[in-house]
């Protein structure tokens, strides 16, 4: 069979770069194929999708060498427009892929454009609305979807014509958890039904690794690694760390191999060496762990944040007191919400789109009045909004923000850069320089969605920021759809929806009990434990070995080595109650 | 994501003028601006006012049209003070402003000001009408009608009423991002021009993401659809009920200006005659403009 998509010896640099975005990449892609790309931000995973459909270099200019093959079309003979007939792209921005105002002009609009006649038109809009379940959306107006309605829409308007290539950058960014996972099932189910050949870059490969027949790696424009998933993983854990699943990272750390390419296998291989029992779904499907009267990790857990919650009770940061925000005419955001925030408090704010997170971080940051109830702050609450973009209003970085405030995120040599030229990273450092600013701290630090398209080694980063400005004393609230990220950077977590709290507690709790709100390592684990992050998932395996070692030699008391999880000994292992899925 | 209670641009509504297809829609907008630009009589041109924004509260977009109606406040009250001041053609003076030099002699009259009302209250006529198409007719389905003459043409026309809310909500974005810096959102003359270059940077940036779109979507090799690949749908009760309206507006204007109802004349003294037929007329007027607002059948988007 001949690939449908073919990279021969490409080298491509943008316009007045200094270094190619593309250097020497030569790759076939078979028809049915699912390719996952994966990469650091920068390293030309959405260049080389660019390439595919012929937008580089017709649309973007610069400097190509090589020749991309499409469906045997060369590329470089070839616009967009023609090869958009056989490759659909969604990128990462749905509102600026939707160019008309409705949504049934918007999935027609390539089909007219290509001149199919009114039968063929509407047949073809049905059809796309109904297999990705947009049909109720056909006559909504587009300024009014959601993002992750907009998301569909893109992605519909993209297969509207039924191309036999999907090229998909970052799909799932703006989308939560839910969304994300109905939008990768989606393209699972276009790739096997339909044999779509899809060619998808993403981040969070834990979301779609487990989807894809194959991982294409890419570092500083040049192929790094093209095999399957399983091999994929085995080269990231010793070439590129930072590209590794928290699965197979739990794995790498627990020293157990082979590596999963997602929950079904991992657990599955843990049930292999008597980690986990024999036939069981997903554990600890009941109350969280605190909340059962015989869960020793949970409960020490519990109390200990319970003891800081108490100890900070008396000097809140910031206190919502049934705040409702209704619109004229229109629904309630917000219903009542209650919620308090303590110095030096990390909370991660989770919900569905549209549950009222923004809208909540808002009402914080006093961009907005409550309808009804009051908030009550102990100072100033900074919020760094979705976009670090919008901030930039000059052509220097030092004009945005002062020496002071440039050096305590680690940008005081960039003074003189002009910000639209800055790393995604170095963007959301500076943003967040010029929302603290050089005064005072503020008592709270409100983030809304601030890993969005963001690579792990950069959201570890700012992880880190954001833990080193909670140890200040600043209440940080996060607002993510990423619950890797939360783990990482919050020790509480309320989850919101329609408006509601549905449920505030220790990360460790929520972020271990649910199929979507929850980490790889919760899920493999099933939420013993309370570990979250690969380290904690590593450091309780680890445990448990021990302990089923010192059972047999009577060997005495084993910690872990995670200050998180030192509440966690081997005696409170022995519980089955306590990490059932632990225990045979 | 954020969400906003009313949009100023068009979105399907329950309501029946958004029921009716674009086109005729368009057309009942086109005669109700003929309808203004014909008429004089300050009664009749009041009653249509009214009839406008009854038609916007029946379309849904009441509280829009109103905005609308403090906005053109701002246009129509220097219309009738220009008018006052530059008018000579009205005969009962009010005011004597004495020797104005090589203007002449500053006499302001209850005439000019009077017509000055006239034309202030048909430029209002016009700016909620036009509001109102804008509001409750798709753009997108009547443009689409355009495509047989120009498909490019149309089809751009179609992507700048898609540009707008796009751009207007990334300046709120960079507004509101301006609004968390402690210090507040900068204000003053540079600031502003640093914001603007921003806006406008930014609108480059949209522009290009979406011509990309565009590019992908085969605007380059775009034809023009053949007469039978444009879609046909019945007429629904809507579309019957608009059609008639538009003609019986334009049936009851031209016997308003071929009759006496709707006579006026402000020069040199003011000749405004309120007689049964002008009440007729009004009345017609209105019952024509409101009555396919009271069908409500069918009318969910």
């Amino acid at each position: 069979m001949s690939p449908i998509l073919s990279f021969d010896r490409v080298t491509y640099r943008y316009p007045n770069a200094e270094t190619p975005a593309l250097e020497d990449v030569s790759l076939d892609v078979e028809p049915g194929e699912l390719c996952l790309l994966a990469g650091l931000s920068g390293h030309g995973k959405s260049t080389l999708l660019r390439a595919a459909c012929g937008l580089v270099p017709h649309f973007h200019g610069g400097r190509f060498s090589g020749a991309v093959t499409l469906a045997g079309m060369d590329t470089r003979e070839h616009g967009p427009a023609r090869l958009g007939a056989v490759a659909g792209a969604l990128f990462q921005d749905p509102e600026t892929q939707l160019v008309t105002s409705s949504v049934r002009s918007e999935l027609a609009l390539s089909l007219e454009s290509r001149g199919c006649g009114a039968g063929a038109v509407a047949r073809g809009v049905e059809e796309v609305a109904l297999a990705l379940g947009i049909d109720g959306l056909l006559d909504r107006s587009v300024h009014e979807l959601s993002g992750g309605e907009q998301q569909r829409v893109a992605l519909g308007a993209a297969l509207a014509g039924r191309p036999p290539v999907v090229l998909l950058d970052e799909p799932t960014s703006q989308l939560d958890p839910v969304a994300g996972d109905e939008l990768i099932g989606l393209l699972r189910r276009l790739n096997q039904e339909w044999e779509t050949t899809v060619l998808l870059a993403e981040h969070r490969l834990e979301r779609c690794l487990s989807v894809a027949d194959r991982v294409i790696a890419l570092r500083r424009g040049r192929i790094a690694h093209d095999g399957d998933p399983a091999s994929f993983l085995a080269w990231a854990a010793g070439e590129s760390p930072a590209l590794q699943t928290p699965g197979a990272k739990l794995f790498t750390l627990a020293g157990l191999r082979p590596l999963p390419v997602g929950v079904r296998q991992a657990r599955s291989l843990l049930r292999d060496r008597g980690l986990l029992p024999e036939g069981g779904h997903s554990e600890p499907t009941g109350p969280p762990a605190s909340e059962r009267g015989d869960a020793h990790t949970g409960r020490a857990r519990a109390k200990v944040v319970g003891r800081r919650i108490a100890r900070r009770s008396s000097a809140a940061a910031l206190r919502v007191r049934g705040v409702w925000h209704e619109l004229r005419d229109g629904p309630a955001i917000l219903r009542g919400l209650d919620l308090t925030l303590h110095p030096g408090e990390t909370v991660a704010l989770m919900g569905r789109n549209g549950a009222g997170k923004s809208t909540l971080l808002r009402h914080a940051a006093g961009l907005l009045t409550p309808t009804r109830g009051r908030i009550e702050r102990a100072g100033r609450v900074a919020l760094l909004l979705q976009n670090p973009g919008d901030y930039f209003v000059h052509e220097h970085v030092a004009e945005e923000a002062s020496a002071q405030a440039l050096q305590a995120v680690g940008l005081q040599g960039m003074a003189e850069r002009n910000p639209r030229d800055l790393s995604g990273g170095e963007r959301q450092r500076l943003a967040l320089a010029i929302v603290t600013g050089d005064g005072d701290p503020p008592a709270v630090l409100a983030l809304d969605e601030p890993t969005r398209g963001m690579d792990r080694e950069s959201k570890a980063e700012l992880a880190l920021e954001l833990r080193r400005r909670a140890e200040q004393g600043q209440a940080v609230i996060v607002a993510t759809h990423d619950p890797e990220f939360a783990a990482s950077c919050a020790r509480r977590a309320i989850l919101l929806a329609d408006g509601r709290v549905i449920a505030d507690g220790p990360a460790s709790e929520l972020l271990a009990g649910g199929w979507y709100f929850a980490t790889e390592t919760a899920r493999i684990l099933g939420g013993a434990g309370g570990a979250l992050t690969p380290e904690q998932g590593a450091d309780l395996l680890a445990l448990h070995e021990a302990a089923t070692r010192a059972s047999r030699q009577d060997a005495p008391h084993v910690t872990a080595r995670d200050p998180d999880l030192r509440g966690v000994d081997a005696d409170a292992l022995e519980t089955d109650a306590v990490a059932p899925g632990l225990m045979r | 994501m954020f969400a906003h209670s009313r949009p100023f641009f068009y979105r399907r509504l329950a309501s029946p003028l958004h029921a009716a297809r674009a086109g005729v829609g368009a057309i009942w907008a086109l005669v109700l601006t003929a309808a203004g630009l014909m008429l004089f009589h300050p009664l009749v041109l009041l009653a249509l006012t009214l009839a406008v924004l009854g038609a916007g509260y029946g379309a849904g977009v009441g509280r829009q049209l109103a905005r609308t109606l403090r906005t053109a406040a701002i246009v129509v009250v220097p219309i009738v003070a220009i008018n006052v001041l530059v008018s000579r053609d009205g005969l009962t003076v009010f005011a004597r402003l004495g020797d104005l030099g090589p203007f002449g002699q500053g006499n302001l009259t209850v005439e000019a000001a009077v017509y000055g009302a006239v034309i202030g209250l048909k430029v209002t006529l016009l700016i909620l009408v036009t509001t109102l198409a804008s509001l409750a007719v798709d753009p997108d389905e009547l443009l689409r009608a355009f495509r047989r003459m120009s498909f490019r043409s149309a089809l751009t026309a179609s992507l700048s009423t898609r540009m707008i809310p796009l751009l207007a909500a990334d300046s709120e974005r960079l507004a509101e991002a301006q609004r968390t810096r402690p210090t507040g959102a900068p204000t003053g003359p540079r600031a502003r021009v640093a914001l603007l270059g921003a806006v406008v940077g930014g609108s480059l940036d949209r522009a290009m993401d979406v011509a990309a779109t565009l590019e992908l979507r085969g605007f380059a090799v775009a034809r023009r659809p053949r007469r039978r690949a444009l879609m046909r749908r019945p007429w629904s009760r809507h579309d019957v009920a608009f059609a008639c309206s538009s003609a019986a507006i334009l049936a009851l204007v031209l016997m308003g200006e071929l009759g006496e109802g709707a006579s006026f004349q402000a020069y040199p003294l003011i000749h405004m005659p309120v007689t049964v037929a002008t009440g007729a007329l009004c009345a017609a007027l209105l019952a024509a403009i409101l009555l396919p607002f009271t069908d409500r059948q069918g009318i969910d988007p």
